[in-house]
């Protein structure tokens, strides 16, 4: 680990104020990315702002059909959380599969969806859930939030504060993981609901999560698996690694998405 | 540098360390609490886990000075004047060979024996076995593991 | 409870381990300690320019910066590989230099140039990035193809073509005669994956220099400290033996890759004397990735001709091996003697011929990883068999059974006798327990769920009990491979059993106390193991090869005998009686047929008062000895693995792992049950999981546990674990080991437990679900195959 300086404000105010304080600063939630890439020397931020521990940031409520859950809420806690079950127990199934156990007890939606890995889980969940990402600043929507791999819209400052969901008529969440590190090799969240018939694809996409507009079509025609049979999902600006050439990861993509339409 | 004070194994401690200082590395090196060991560098092995505010936790990635307040539990620990269900068990089910691994797993096993009594859930061998995706053996096959876990979660 | 030879004694040492008060290398720390941390070259095959360490020797807290000249300058000795082994013109094997710190060349990305040696371990890392080393990047060869073409890069001068011997061994002409008389022939082409072998415990070292004795103290995560002593000083030139103490701790999983003693041992040892400081090291995972010594690396085609009954007319081996950049220490017997005398398996063959041609690459060097060599020739066998099988429309049990050796001792023609063994008894009880009788059932229950079912064999014999000392030296080893054992009686009646194995999870602090439990009717609690220290035990050969249950317990076992002579000579005197009189049993020593006896201690406390001793006896009752096995050892076994595969996804789940294992003797049925475990467990990883991949670059692709797939439990099955015993001959306790069987027999029986439920024998491990999704794709439309 390079040497770095760490604050702990007690408010948003105070962390925006923490964030401009150094060269390189950056926030802190649970850890469970950016830890690990301070040890590898990939990421050298001179500060650390802890935004953890700020009250008001952490917890689930609900409105009606529609849950806020806390930018700092646990992935451990959206999964066990009462009201997510009963509003959307397909996002309480993807948050009980992130990481393992002990890196749920500690990771965050907002330091997720922040990183936006592109094989993290909930970029494909939010997406297909058209979710609202509310900042200490404005409001945005999912559709415009997620920008690429590793890409967000969010600002220099701009930190998220909660992610509303409305709850969906219908939804599922499957991961096939890479046998290695576990992240999703390809994720397929398939919704339908007031944000429409909606399939978003994680761990897949050269440009990070993305909406397949094909199988959208198809589902929101008749939304049973047998619907998707028909649909054409190409190599093309899919990633081809070690674990998954592009071919065999359209072709996941399909099986994918018909085993979350018919468990949803 | 920043001056910390948290509660390690009841005992209230307080530690001057550079931010940067991980969890493992304040309890190996600081404290002289090595039963914590650090397998890998990618947080997936779980020979680092022990519980922050009773709920397992990766010490190889949470900064110690992220920490200050919080009550932390390393396998030296887990005993009570007498030891763990879990730690019997281990014994009793031969659950570990050359005991690297063990003590992140035998903190594993407890969590996750509390999480399901709390929720009321049975913890089947599937579960136990899916419960222990963040921590790695190479020695035992995970097969006495399994048992182990199974064996103290009936007792605890 | 019962504490002797056959009961599952529970283990000593798991007090320790399991409330974390083990003592492992990286929880040594002296005071004042200083901390190194290596220069390692970001390229595979370059020139080494110049290294200018100025800038981080600049930094507060570094205390110094070494390179390869300083060390070479300061005749620290070159890296051997103790095993000479000779190409078939008798030319002997093309061993390159191989320095601690490179000097001129680096051979592999890893291999280090200089090191650094700071305050704090963060710091030394930090100053380590700081390090300018000029480099002149040569053209890389990261495979054995690579290494073979016609413009390859000369990765070692004396090595042209990069070749390091091309060895044989059995008769040619007799094989190529059996083969061209076959009613069949099978012809199969196989790659053995490269494995990197991942204890969990990373390597550590410290070492310290006390410049007032001029003697050197080193910590390591070795499997034979003693092995480690000899070679850093009569090879590497650190100090006198005399003059070092090697402590081998507590180790946490070795696997092989903990036998050799590795460049970073040697830095520290000769740091500590140039900075008059203790220096630490310990690697992380992506460092051990790129220096632990990686196994396997085989590509080899082999022909297996059969009479018109199924029976084995000869069989002809062609393989070529991969070692890596440099020669590790065992690296030349592994594709050699560990490997190809195993290729008669547990079959009758008259006529077998191997060819081994072994290469160097940029790449990490290669070496012993569990199995060494023996896993790689029973995947050979096993798969050849089952796919003769197939073609011949036989079923694999049958073509098996037509072919085992049923009376022993058997002289194979590749140099092997086995000692033991009931192959078609082991294989019933397999099948029996794997329940193949109903496997038809539930292969059409799981292909109306849309999935595929598929059953693999493995039966399979390995040379363990490693080694008589003249048949090993005969065949190019440097060293003997016997072992030694001190029983100590104490005065007051307590053991102390110093052994020169070393048990780095195998559990031999309670395995070793039962088997003297056992003779002499001890408690258990009075007999204490010790190992690992090369001031305490005086030499040993250590653990690896399965070879501390046939070779150190047998050690013990006569170092016991010793012990009893005098006990009963002792006790004769004392009772009056007749030595022939005289039994040791339940913790007394009896004079038969009358009720005259004496405690042991008793008799331990006479041997050390010594009043009353018979006329010329010497005080004391201490007795040594070293043993050098007959022979190896030969356990055998019978795998089962049924797996189901989901064919739209390629994945695979094993429903049922059945072993059904011929270990001889068993001292502990739950020990040897978790060396099953633990072996199947890393069997089924190189089948299904593992694999380190180059890209042409020379650059490790796979080098942490994200792109290294580790089986985690969820990937496997409990395995069930049945046994049959034929003992040894070879030794007093019939022993024959179990270390390696699960590691050797498992991979062959997933991978034809998968190519059986694909129907496509296209697959090459490890068998993800990319693997299998692309062979079922190939194999159901052939035109639209990739």
């Amino acid at each position: 680990m390079y040497p770095t300086k760490y604050h702990k404000p007690a408010s948003i105010a105070e962390a925006v104020a923490a964030l401009s304080s150094g060269e390189d600063a950056m926030l802190l939630a649970g850890g469970q990315t950016l830890i690990g890439t301070m040890k590898n020397h990939l990421a050298a931020p001179s500060d650390l702002v802890d935004i953890r521990q700020i009250d008001g940031m952490s917890g689930v409520s609900s409105e009606g059909d529609t849950l806020r859950i806390g930018a700092t809420t646990t992935h451990a806690e959206v999964a066990t959380n009462a009201d997510v079950k009963r509003l959307c127990p397909a996002l309480a199934a993807l948050a009980s599969g992130i990481g393992d156990p002990a890196v749920r007890h500690m990771g965050t939606i907002g330091g997720a969806i922040a990183n936006n890995d592109p094989a993290a889980d909930y970029p494909a969940g939010l997406l297909a859930l058209g979710a609202t990402i509310v900042t200490n600043t404005r409001e945005l929507a999912a559709d415009d939030f997620f920008q690429g791999m590793f890409t967000t819209a969010l600002e220099d400052g701009e930190i998220i504060i909660a992610v509303k969901v409305a709850a969906p008529t219908k939804a599922a969440y499957i991961k096939f993981p890479q046998p290695a590190s576990l992240y999703a090799m390809v994720g397929v969240f398939v919704a339908d609901g007031a944000a429409g018939t909606r399939v978003a694809v994680t761990g897949a996409g050269e440009d990070g999560v993305f909406r397949h507009t094909g199988m959208e079509t198809a589902l929101s025609a008749d939304w049973a698996s047998g619907a998707l049979d028909a649909v054409q999902v190409g190599s093309d600006g899919l990633l081809s690694d070690l674990h998954c050439a592009a071919d065999y990861r359209a072709s996941l993509i399909k099986t994918i998405a018909k085993r979350a339409v018919a468990a949803a | 540098m920043t001056k910390i004070t948290l509660k390690v194994n009841g005992k209230s401690v307080s530690g001057d360390v550079p931010d940067e200082t991980l969890l493992s590395v304040f309890l190996r090196e600081n404290l002289r609490l090595t039963g914590t060991h650090v397998g890998c560098d990618t947080s997936q092995c779980g020979a680092c886990v022990v519980h922050v505010g009773g709920k397992s936790v990766k010490s190889c990635s949470t900064l110690a000075v992220s920490l200050e307040g919080a009550e932390v539990t390393t396998i030296e620990g887990l005993a009570n004047g007498s030891l763990h269900p879990m730690q019997v068990a281990f014994n009793d089910n031969h659950g570990l060979q050359c005991g690297f691994c063990t003590p992140g797993m035998i903190m594993t096993g407890v969590d996750m024996v509390n999480r399901y009594k709390t929720e009321g859930t049975e913890l089947t061998s599937e579960a136990i076995r899916a419960e222990l995706e963040g921590n790695i053996c190479r020695c035992t096959g995970y097969h006495n593991i399994v048992k182990s876990i199974e064996d103290a979660a009936a007792k605890m | 409870m019962s504490t002797g030879i056959g009961d599952a004694v529970k283990r000593k040492e798991d007090k320790r381990f399991t409330t974390g008060k083990g003592k492992y290398t990286d929880d040594v720390r002296n005071d004042n300690q200083a901390y190194a941390a290596f220069v390692r070259s970001p390229y595979a095959h370059a020139r080494v320019m110049g290294i200018d360490g100025s800038a981080a020797l600049a930094m507060d807290g570094v205390i110094d910066v070494l390179n390869g000249a300083q060390l070479t300058g300061d005749g620290i000795g070159n890296i051997i590989c103790g095993w000479a082994v000779a190409s078939k013109d008798g030319s002997p094997m093309n061993m390159g230099a191989w320095s601690a710190l490179a000097t001129e060349k680096v051979r592999y990305v890893g291999d280090a140039v200089a090191v650094v040696i700071a305050e704090t371990q963060a710091l030394a890392r930090i100053a380590a990035e700081k390090v300018e080393v000029s480099y002149e990047q040569l053209s890389v060869a990261a495979s054995i193809a690579a290494a073979r073409a016609n413009d390859a890069p000369e990765i070692h001068e004396n090595a042209p073509g990069n070749l390091i011997y091309d060895w044989e061994i059995g008769d040619e002409a007799a094989t190529d005669a059996g083969l061209a008389g076959a009613a069949h022939v099978t012809t199969l082409d196989v790659i053995n994956n490269r494995l990197s072998p991942n204890p969990m415990e990373p390597r550590s070292a410290v070492a310290t220099y006390d410049d007032s004795e001029e003697h050197y103290t080193l910590y390591t995560t070795s499997q034979n400290p003693h092995v480690a002593r000899l070679v850093l000083s009569a090879f590497y030139n650190v100090a006198p033996e005399h003059k070092l103490r090697v402590i081998a701790p507590d180790v946490g999983g070795g696997f092989g890759a903990k036998i050799y003693i590795y460049p970073e041992e040697i830095t520290c040892l000769w740091a500590s004397m140039k900075t008059n400081r203790s220096v630490k090291w310990t690697s992380d995972r992506s460092e051990a990735f790129l220096t632990d010594a990686h196994g396997r690396d085989h590509v080899t085609t082999a022909k297996m001709g059969f009479d018109s009954s199924g029976k084995i007319v000869g069989f002809k081996v062609d393989t070529l091996a991969n070692l890596g950049a440099y020669m590790s220490l065992f690296s030349s017997s592994v594709p050699t003697y560990l490997y190809a005398p195993l290729l008669s398996g547990q079959y009758n063959i008259d006529n077998i011929h191997c060819n081994v041609r072994a290469y160097y690459s940029n790449t990490v060097p290669v070496d012993a990883y569990r199995g060494a060599g023996r896993p790689e020739a029973t995947y050979l066998v096993e798969r050849m068999m089952e796919t003769a099988a197939r073609e011949m429309g036989m079923d694999p049990a049958e073509l098996r059974r037509r072919n085992f050796i049923l009376s022993f001792p058997h002289a194979t023609p590749v140099l092997m006798e086995y000692d033991a063994g009931d192959f078609p008894t082991i294989l019933k009880m397999a099948q029996s327990t794997a329940d193949v009788a109903g496997f038809p059932a539930r292969r059409a229950e799981a292909a109306a769920r849309g999935k595929l079912r598929g059953i693999g064999y493995s039966t399979f014999i390995e040379a363990c009990g490693i080694a008589p000392s003249k048949a090993v030296g005969s065949l190019g080893c440097g060293v003997g491979l016997w072992e030694s054992a001190e029983v100590r009686v104490n005065p007051a009646g307590s053991i102390e059993i110093l052994t020169g194995s070393h048990s780095h999870g195998q559990g031999h602090e309670t395995t070793f106390a039962q088997i003297v439990s056992d003779r002499f009717g001890l408690p258990i609690e009075n007999v204490s193991i010790v190992h690992g220290d090369t001031d305490k035990v005086q030499f040993g050969m250590g653990t690896y090869g399965s070879r501390s249950g046939p070779v150190g317990m047998t050690a013990v076992v006569k170092a016991m005998d010793k012990v009893e002579a005098k006990v009963k000579k002792i006790a004769a005197h004392a009772l009056e009686a007749s030595e022939d009189d005289i039994v040791i049993e339940g913790g007394e020593v009896k004079v038969t047929g009358t009720d005259k006896s004496m405690a042991w201690h008793e008799v331990g406390l006479a041997a050390y008062i010594a009043h009353n001793l018979p006329e010329g006896m010497e005080p004391g009752l201490k007795e040594t000895a070293f043993f050098d096995p007959v022979n190896f050892s030969f356990p055998s076994g019978a795998f089962i693995c049924e797996v189901e595969v989901d064919p739209d996804t390629g994945h695979t789940e094993i429903v049922q792992f059945t072993s059904a294992d011929d270990f001889g003797t068993i001292i502990n049925p739950m020990v040897v049950e978790g060396q099953v475990h633990g072996g199947v467990a890393q069997g089924i990883g190189q089948a299904m999981l593992e694999q380190v991949i180059y890209d042409e670059a020379g650059q490790l692709l796979t080098g942490s546990y994200m792109d290294y797939t580790m089986p985690r439990a969820a990937d496997l099955p409990f395995y069930d674990v049945s046994h049959h015993s034929t003992p040894s001959p070879n030794n007093p306790l019939g022993i024959k080991g179990c270390g390696e069987a699960g590691a050797i027999g498992a991979p062959p029986a997933v991978i034809n437990a998968i190519t059986d439920a694909i129907g496509s024998n296209d697959i090459e491990m490890p068998a993800t679900p990319q693997t299998v999704w692309r062979a079922i794709q190939a194999n159901s439309s052939p035109l639209a195959a990739e």
